[in-house]
């Protein structure tokens, strides 16, 4: 809502050095968002003045424009003389490019060192021939309306030559710039503002609805015939008539220049004297041309298959949710958003109906989003309008066009329905203390609530019963009182108090291996990158996930932002390596990222998620109610992947680089092992998007966790990724967290005693499996057993490789002998023999 | 060794002789001081201390002496050999010495060498931003509260007093799992974690919830469809907006620095009654730059106060709809924009660098913000 100062003023007496920043400062305080203050016309300066056109020649140039080279008067203070050029003097010589004046004529002549809006600066300069000491200017210029086919053209008696043009033009005014939350409707008027300004500086408001009071209840005289079959949506119907309105009237300056101020587009004076009036009232008004209405106008719901032709010219098929506007003919209108073409206020139109209507909130919103179609009776109406409005607004706007266009008005009033009485509130007068945990006395509450217009009495002490006017629909609860009574006292008045907390339990055990794990992942040289979770069916393509694969049943939204991506992510792989190849483009060649996100499943078997129930909200739904509702939200579960590329390790002084591979994105996953806690145990495995060669699957005990390893190269290729891009993904919530205590180790001082074995296996037995087999094998005496060299060449044979291995011993009450090291040694390497295979190398 | 000399003549077993002995002495210290390393020096204990050399040759013809003469001559002999001994090993300290700190000098490297060998690694300040929230409230016994993203649209919407014709409930601002009936949305925020959080607790409750939330926007300089909220909740008995003033206020200076704190502004949310904007005061200027066209403050814009976050008294509408008797219990919510507190708090100018993942961005934020 954009508030012009002067009209503001009009209602409440502001003292003249209040200035448009301390209101709005004023009534942010008071809960209205001011985003701006705009000083309309600060954008003109130097002399802006009346002149009077003295006598002109026109002339013809050699690139065909005529042009008039004017004499101008433009007062004492900057006429010159100019009689010895032979003009009609003293006065200014000026080119003008409009033809749209006579002599004799009043017009707005911006004289050199005048600046106009844009930064455009007069000087005198010769064009045409002549030296144009000025410039005669057009509404556009003067940056007022949209009319440049002349030039503005004052009517006599507006002014005389050198006389300031500015306040003739209404010129220069400061206007608010309002964010009107959906609570306050009513701010979307000036009298609504004017009313919140007068309660802000203690003032007397005049309301201008007040001025126009016709008698209390009009009753309906049938001034138009009017039946309204949905109550419900549309309480109350007012239509008034005038006559005989000259539809060449012209809208005068104030009028135009405040619906321009205020945001919307002088059209012509009916249509200036609609939109002033719901500005100045927050009643949205439509006027329709009686001689084109056929027969009553009827209020209903749309019946399915109907259509209208709305104002903009767009051809709207209907809901029958819709409420309409309708005559004999059909649809005229759409109810409280927009009316319709074929009942247009137009160029002959002589007698208005005009209609002032309250329509219910919901329902306009509704029809308003159905058709995309906010407009600003819309906007208005889905906030909520005062229902004892449209007597006055209507009788407002009949008043101007009798004023301003000669009309006559017609003596009735159409009015259909009545006007709602609030239901009132009860009120503990102490509740705004306790909640705001300010002392508000009695007294107090009872005067702030009667300011904003409210009823209030007190029917026991203490015991408020509160009617809230008719314009604040958005006050039905006690806590909506209390929110009055806090905001108009000040939240500035409401203390700092600390509140203490019962003592907590911390971070849940879930939360702390997440953020254990992040960490790790981090200190291994990741770098987290987050990235939207949206994906599309070409990326799983992409990353050759089949077909019947799981991660294939995604979660689709209605709405996504992109139609390439209106899936949810089942996977964080596209996501990262979307991330990897952007850094990679970007000129960082080595990279390792990583994401900790959700992702989205669908529950087995199913293509959709579930339809959770409607639940009630006046009530705590029942635990089997809520268990529906959690049974439909799709599992979420947390992953943590990596993805690598280029040098894991950099090339430098201590020699050649490190390229990323497999192994580090194995490894990686089992840094995020280590760090929450859990043993990993890796599986060679075949699984997309991995190379069916170099891909793990990670076990925490029989759990499959994840998989790791390099990514096939066809992925690679594919998704335009460096060549042996390698990657990890986990779902943590799939590793074991638990919060039991971890038993001590034993820390044996006696010495250790050191065993290295070399073992001979085919290539295709896993590393892992052989040392898995050592350990079982070694016994309790065993320490450690570490991997230390992998040789595969003709001294092990074809097809065969050599793990040698270090193991360590020790006791944890005594020095071992040889005999019991050798013995353990010989365990391991049976139990290897006996699972895997393994022969001891050089057979000793 | 020679059979004892029954007819003793000093003069004749030559070796022994004073004279002799003191000059195979010298010629031993002689040799000592000119060895000039530790190569040398073993050379030199060889030939005057070892088995060969003359002082132990000298020795081994004591034996030949007679008796009474055996003792003056072993004093004699073996007192040159002590002296000898000595000074090789007063001439090794010396020599080792001088080797050592030779040596040292030769092992010494360039220290200001690189070794990045593993290349830092970095976490978002999307995620410790989160972290740090979380800390300074479980400081205060609060807990962390947690839920789905995709979310129960009666969570996100109905449980919070925003009917069924809001208008956030549209396809221009909520992103609908399909169809539109589905009954499901992305959470538009952190707050069904406060419903969430009432359904299944009973008061005392205090939870903060940051989390992931979604919006139909567009990328741009300033917006993006996936954010980022922390969302508090405090929901006791005898709460008022002067605790939840209090809240924020030490909210501020842990997050901004010592003395930062907040002001209220009266305005509407659904699920809060009364309801405000919070403005946290800048805390770069401290409010220095207000009319003061000297000291402009890029932070706030010279206006002092930044805006920060909504909040309010819990509707007791929502209370009901969460199972929390609204006569008893009173509470306070309060919810902001991580990545908006992020642009202000560190000048990050673009949501572009915030939502891109390039690893420069991220990196420059180490492993806390």
């Amino acid at each position: 809502m954009r508030v012009p100062i002067s009209w503001l003023r009009e209602y409440v007496d502001l003292p003249p050095e209040v200035s448009a920043r301390d209101v709005a400062d004023t009534l942010i305080q008071a809960g209205l968002e001011v985003e701006t203050v705009d000083q309309a016309g600060a954008d003109i300066t130097g002399p802006l003045v009346v002149g009077r056109v003295l006598e002109f020649t026109e002339e013809t140039h050699k690139n065909g424009k005529t042009i008039r080279w004017c004499s101008v008067d433009v007062g004492d203070e900057h006429n010159i003389d100019r009689s010895d050029e032979g003009a009609a003097s003293p006065s200014r010589g000026i080119v003008c490019g409009a033809r749209n004046f006579s002599v004799g004529d009043l017009v707005v002549v911006s004289l050199p060192g005048a600046v106009l809006p844009g930064g455009f600066e007069i000087s005198a300069r010769k064009t045409y021939g002549h030296v144009s000491d000025g410039m005669i200017c057009s509404v556009r210029e003067l940056g007022i309306g949209d009319d440049h086919s002349g030039i503005l053209v004052l009517d006599a008696g507006e002014g005389e030559p050198g006389d300031d043009a500015a306040p003739i033009l209404h010129l220069r005014d400061d206007v608010l710039d309002i964010a009107v939350t959906p609570d306050r409707g009513y701010c979307l008027s000036i009298r609504g503002v004017a009313r919140e300004a007068a309660i802000a500086y203690g003032l007397p408001l005049r309301d201008p609805a007040g001025a126009h009071q016709v008698a209390e209840d009009p009753g309906d005289d049938g001034s138009h015939p009017v039946r309204t079959d949905d109550a419900a949506r549309c309480p109350v119907f007012v239509a008034r008539t005038v006559t005989g309105f000259d539809p060449a009237a012209p809208s005068p300056r104030w009028l135009q220049r405040r619906v321009q101020l205020a945001g919307m587009r002088p059209i012509s004076l009916a249509v200036d004297i609609t939109n002033y009036v719901m500005l100045e009232l927050g009643q949205p008004i439509h006027g329709y041309d009686r001689d084109l209405l056929q027969g009553p106008i009827v209020v209903r719901r749309a019946r399915e298959g109907e259509k209208l032709t709305t104002l903009d010219g767009v051809a709207r098929t209907l809901d029958e949710d819709d409420l309409l506007i309708t005559d004999d003919s059909g649809p005229i209108g759409l109810a409280g958003v927009m009316g319709g073409g074929t009942t247009e206020l137009g160029d002959a139109t002589t007698s208005v109906v005009i209609e002032a209507a309250n329509f219910e909130a919901t329902g306009i919103a509704r029809t308003a989003r159905r058709h995309k179609l906010p407009s600003e009776a819309s906007r208005r109406f889905e906030r909520g309008v005062d229902p004892a409005l449209p007597v006055v607004a209507a009788t407002r706007v009949a008043e101007l066009l009798v004023e301003l266009g000669g009309a006559t008005l017609e003596p009735g009033v159409t009015m259909v329905g009545a006007v709602p009485t609030p239901p009132a509130i009860e009120l503990d007068a102490q509740l705004p203390s306790r909640i705001v945990g300010v002392e508000y006395a009695d007294d107090e509450v009872r005067g702030l609530l009667t300011a904003i217009g409210c009823e209030v009495t007190e029917p026991a002490t203490g015991r408020l019963s509160v009617v809230p006017p008719t314009w604040r629909p958005d006050l039905t609860d006690p806590f909506d009182l209390v929110e009055e009574v806090a905001r108009l006292h000040g939240y500035n008045a409401v203390p700092s108090v600390l509140p203490t907390a019962p003592a907590g339990r911390g971070y849940t055990a879930v939360q702390r291996v997440r953020r254990r794990v992040e960490r790790a992942v981090a200190a291994a040289g990741y770098v987290e990158a987050p990235s939207y979770p949206f994906v599309g069916e070409a990326e799983f393509d992409a990353l050759g996930i089949p077909a019947d694969d799981d991660r294939r049943r995604a979660v689709r939204l209605a709405n996504p932002i992109s139609d390439e991506q209106p899936l949810l992510r089942t996977t964080l792989l596209p996501g990262l390596l979307a991330t990897l190849r952007r850094n990679v483009g970007r000129g960082t060649t080595d990279v390792a990222v990583f994401e900790s996100g959700l992702v989205f499943r669908l529950p087995p078997g199913e293509d959709a998620p579930s339809v959770p129930p409607r639940l009630p909200v006046d009530r705590r739904p029942t635990d089997e109610e809520l268990a529906a509702l959690e049974a439909a939200v799709p599992n979420q579960p947390r992953r943590i992947a990596v993805a690598l590329a280029g040098d894991r390790e950099p090339a430098g002084w201590w020699g050649p680089g490190q390229p990323a591979s497999w192994a580090d994105a194995i490894q990686a996953g089992r840094v995020v092992a280590e760090a929450a806690g859990v043993e990993l145990r890796v599986e060679k495995d075949d699984h997309a998007p991995w190379h069916p060669g170099r891909c793990a699957a990670l076990y925490a005990g029989d759990a499959l966790v994840g998989h790791a390893g390099e990514l096939h190269p066809r992925v690679v290729k594919a998704l335009g990724l460096p060549e042996r891009t390698a990657v990890m993904e986990i779902e943590l919530d799939r590793l074991p967290t638990t919060d039991e205590p971890v038993p001590a180790p034993d820390v044996s001082t006696y010495p250790v005693a050191t065993q290295d074995v070399a073992l001979v296996v085919d290539e295709s037995v896993p590393a892992a499996a052989v040392q898995a087999a050592l350990a079982d094998g070694a016994g309790g005496l065993l320490e450690s057993v570490r991997l230390f060299d992998v040789y595969s060449g003709a001294q092990v044979g074809e097809g065969r490789k050599s793990l040698a291995y270090a193991l360590r011993f020790r006791a944890p009450d005594r020095t071992l002998t040889v005999e019991e090291t050798t013995a353990a040694r010989d365990s391991a390497v049976a139990e290897a023999q006996r699972r895997t295979g393994a022969v001891l190398r050089g057979g000793s | 060794m020679s059979a004892p000399n029954k007819h003793y003549d000093p003069v004749e077993v030559t070796p022994l002789h004073p004279d002799e002995v003191a000059r195979m002495r010298d010629e031993a210290l002689a040799a000592v001081a000119g060895a000039a390393d530790l190569d040398q020096l073993k050379q030199v204990r060889l030939a005057h201390v070892g088995d060969r050399s003359p002082l132990a040759l000298a020795n081994r013809e004591i034996g030949a002496l007679p008796p009474q003469a055996r003792k003056e001559a072993g004093q004699r002999v073996g007192a040159a050999r002590r002296e000898v001994t000595e000074a090789i090993e007063a001439r090794g300290q010396v020599l080792e010495a001088e080797r050592d700190e030779r040596v040292l000098v030769e092992e010494s490297v360039d220290v200001t060498l690189p070794w990045d060998r593993v290349p830092r690694g970095a976490r978002h300040p999307l995620t410790t931003i989160q972290e740090r929230v979380g800390d300074v409230f479980v400081a205060m016994g609060w807990e962390v509260a947690e839920g789905p993203e995709v979310e129960a649209e009666w969570l996100n919407f109905d449980a919070l007093n925003i009917g069924p014709d809001h208008p956030a409930r549209t396809m221009q601002d909520t992103f609908f799992v399909e169809s539109e009936d589905s009954g499901l949305v992305l959470r538009t925020h952190t707050s069904p974690v406060q419903a969430r959080t009432m359904l299944t607790r009973k008061p005392p409750i205090y939870v903060v919830c940051p989390g992931r939330t979604f919006r139909t926007d567009e990328l741009d300089a300033t917006h993006t469809p996936v954010f980022s909220q922390v969302e508090g909740l405090a929901v006791d008995e005898g709460i008022t907006m002067a605790h939840l003033k209090g809240t924020l206020d030490h909210f501020a200076s842990a997050m901004f620095g010592e003395g930062i704190t907040t002001r209220l502004r009266p305005s509407y949310f659904p699920f809060t009654e009364p309801s405000a904007e919070m403005d946290l005061q800048c805390f770069v200027c401290r409010g220095a730059s207000v009319g003061n066209p000297d000291r402009p403050c890029r932070t706030c814009s010279s206006e002092g106060w930044i805006e920060w976050g909504g909040c309010g008294v819990v509707n007791p509408r929502v209370l009901v709809a969460c199972g929390v008797d609204p006569d008893r219990y009173t509470g306070f919510a309060f919810g902001m924009g991580l990545e908006r507190t992020l642009m202000f708090r560190h000048g990050i100018e673009d949501m572009h660098d915030m939502v891109e993942g390039d690893v420069r961005f991220a990196a420059a934020f180490g492993m806390e913000v």
